[in-house]
């Protein structure tokens, strides 16, 4: 199967879906002349128009807000905000207007709009553009929370997204832009609320999303060099969030380990390390671990951003511990 | 010129407003309102009137928490806004929304909105579709002068100046944001130039005068539907009561509310309809008898209705 960069892959959805409704417009900073910050959009103005593809002052709240009332009258809108840390500016739109209006009005509006945007440490971008705040979103009911890890999910994902009659947050990550993977040159879509087993296992479960995918596939590499099985579940989306998947995993595995690059306090990691206590606290062999950033402000320089977020190292040693904690426990009561 | 009966439609929508939320404050000291939050537009209906006259059937508007007004002039069905009031399942968010969430789609009443400018937002938008649709629809931004020092009022009047997109800031300056006079918000009180400064012509008229209202609203709203750009109107008005139930209004002079009540915006009106003949008490009289049997009409529709249910909530939260 062809390749393609995760960039490419959502360039191509944002093409086919402008292709296939005429509705469908993006409207952001720098998303015309200049390609987009992370070049997503390039040569789509050419291509549609700058009543298409719109160039916006760089005002975020109105951003969102355009979009958002474009939704409500008959537009399919992809807002881009550059970087989540800027969405800050537009949380009034976000959570009090796009996630409220159609449950606040009984039903009566539709917002069919997606924000798309990219967060996460790689870049030395520091504390004010690298910050992963997901939990925000999916902490807010009315939003859908999508977070893709490959480009053959980007793609999908975003081409549901666009179609979806609820607002989304569609987040990438800025690491993942030049990722290759495999993405099919026929029409596709990846549906919103299902995680996806990467890669199956038997003895722990690493539940993870966007770029921590693939720290979790590396560590499970490593691990299978000890003799350890671990399974790769990429939740996907967070909101709604597909728990049938996670608990099917786990309930085979026994073992669970969530992580995010999110700091762990009050991260998205404990929503799901909670969930999965409350259900299967009986079979658990031990308890979930979650490993996340340290809550702390990104540093910009480059060699301690890395070592706030977690590694593949930090994954195989925790998954040690919990196998070694369990033998050793076994030991001593034998 | 305008026709007589546009005319007493004015004169009918202003007493309209005035009487419902009358009456609602009469409900919500009976403990009838499902929600206690509610704030009602006594002394202003002479915007919400003047600008929804001159609006067109496929025109869009935007409104505020003080939103009653808008809804009824915009010819809201009176029985679905008591419901909605009262809780009930046959309101217009189905009971759930209460006085700050009015909102009717059929009409192009695209919400009002517990925020304090968060709707210029939306109103934006909707003309931003309309112009690249170029559906020949305007669209009406309502919102208090508390909402223009808000980041989202910059926002939407530089960018919808911008773009020349057809919406219609219309601003009820009621001169207080909550207690906060508009001396006290802003250096610049001049809406010319406020709204120069955006590069879109401010105009301020009389909020008390229905006919200077809807004239300037005519003109604004018709500029924008041959693609001209938007207009900040700010219309001059005043608050009659408190901002909510248990508000007083300590803060404010009360020679300064003895004259503006002095300029109720019904009895203007209605001394004009008479200077001019066009209305006699008489007519005055079986209007406000009409209205009333309108009122008691939506309150009895509203009282029969079934409950608003958590069931019917639960299943909105998504499209």
């Amino acid at each position: 199967m062809r390749r393609i960069r995760y960039r490419e892959a959502l360039r191509e959805a944002l093409r086919e879906e402008m292709q296939r409704d005429p509705r469908v417009f993006v409207i952001g900073e720098d998303v015309g002349r200049y390609g987009g910050a992370y070049a997503v959009t390039q040569g789509l103005l050419q291509e549609f128009g700058p009543k298409r593809i719109i160039d916006a002052p760089m005002s975020e709240a109105i951003i969102v807000g355009a979009a958002l009332g474009a939704a409500v009258v008959g537009g399919r809108p992809v807002a881009e905000i550059m970087y989540i840390d800027f969405a800050t500016l537009a949380m009034d739109q976000i959570v009090n207007q796009a996630a409220k209006l159609h449950g606040m009005f009984g039903g009566q509006l539709k917002a069919p709009l997606v924000i798309r945007t990219q967060q996460g440490t790689g870049r030395g971008a520091g504390p004010q553009h690298s910050q992963s705040l997901e939990a925000w979103f999916a902490h807010v009911p009315g939003l859908k929370v999508v977070m893709p890890a490959t480009p053959y999910d980007a793609k999908g994902l975003l081409k549901s997204a666009i179609r979806d009659d609820n607002p989304v947050m569609f987040i990438e990550h800025k690491g993942l832009y030049a990722l290759e993977g495999e993405v099919p040159e026929d029409e596709y879509t990846v549906p919103i609320g299902v995680a996806d087993v990467k890669r199956p296992g038997n003895n722990v479960t690493l539940i993870a999303y966007s770029n921590m995918v693939h720290t979790a596939l590396a560590a499970a590499q490593e691990l299978s060099q000890i003799g350890i099985s671990a399974e790769v579940v990429d939740v996907r989306t967070l909101a709604p969030l597909d728990m049938d998947t996670l608990i099917a995993s786990v309930t085979k595995t026994r073992r669970a380990v969530v992580i995010h690059e999110a700091s762990v306090f009050g991260g998205f990691g404990a929503e799901i390390a909670a969930s999965l206590q409350e259900r299967l606290f009986d079979i658990l062999a031990a308890p979930v671990r979650r490993l996340g950033g340290l809550h702390v402000p990104l540093p910009a320089h480059s060699q301690l951003e890395k070592q706030v977020v977690p590694g593949v190292t930090q994954v195989v040693q925790v998954v040690k511990e919990m196998i070694g904690a369990e033998v050793a426990v076994r030991s001593t009561s034998a | 010129m305008e026709d007589r009966d546009t005319l007493v439609n004015l004169y009918y929508t202003m007493v309209l407003i005035r009487r419902t939320e009358e009456k609602i404050l009469e409900l919500l000291l009976q403990g009838k309102l499902a929600s206690s939050m509610c704030h009602v537009s006594i002394g202003q209906e002479a915007v919400a009137t003047g600008v929804c006259s001159a609006m067109q059937p496929q025109d869009y508007l935007t409104s505020t928490h003080r939103g009653h007004g808008h809804i009824i002039a915009r010819g809201g069905d009176l029985r679905r806004i008591i419901a909605e009031l009262l809780g009930r399942e046959t309101g217009y968010c189905k009971g759930r929304g209460g006085s700050m969430h009015l909102v009717d789609v059929q009409l192009g009443h695209l919400g009002s909105n517990g925020i304090v400018g968060g709707h210029i937002g939306i109103a934006t938008g909707a003309a931003l579709w309309s112009s690249l649709q170029n559906d020949g629809r305007v669209t009406v931004a309502f919102f208090g002068e508390g909402a223009m020092t808000e980041g989202i009022f910059h926002e939407a009047a530089n960018m919808a100046a911008l773009w020349r997109l057809p919406i219609v800031f219309v601003c009820e300056n009621n001169q207080y944001a909550m207690s906060l006079p508009w001396t006290h918000a802003t250096a610049e009180h001049s809406f010319a130039r406020k709204g120069e400064a955006y590069g879109m012509p401010g105009i301020e008229v009389d909020g008390q005068d229905v006919l200077a209202v809807r004239q300037v609203a005519l003109q604004a709203i018709e500029r924008a539907r041959r693609g001209e750009g938007p207009t900040l109107i700010g219309a001059q008005t005043y608050r009659f009561l408190g901002h909510s139930r248990g508000d007083p209004s300590p803060y404010r002079d009360k020679e300064e509310e003895a004259r503006q009540r002095a300029r109720d915006p019904i009895r203007l009106y209605q001394e004009h309809l008479f200077r001019e003949g066009i209305m006699t008490q008489a007519d005055v009289d079986a209007l406000e008898a009409k209205v009333a049997e309108v009122i008691a009409d939506a309150v009895r529709f509203a009282e029969e209705s079934p409950p608003a249910t958590l069931d019917s909530v639960l299943e909105d939260v998504f499209a």
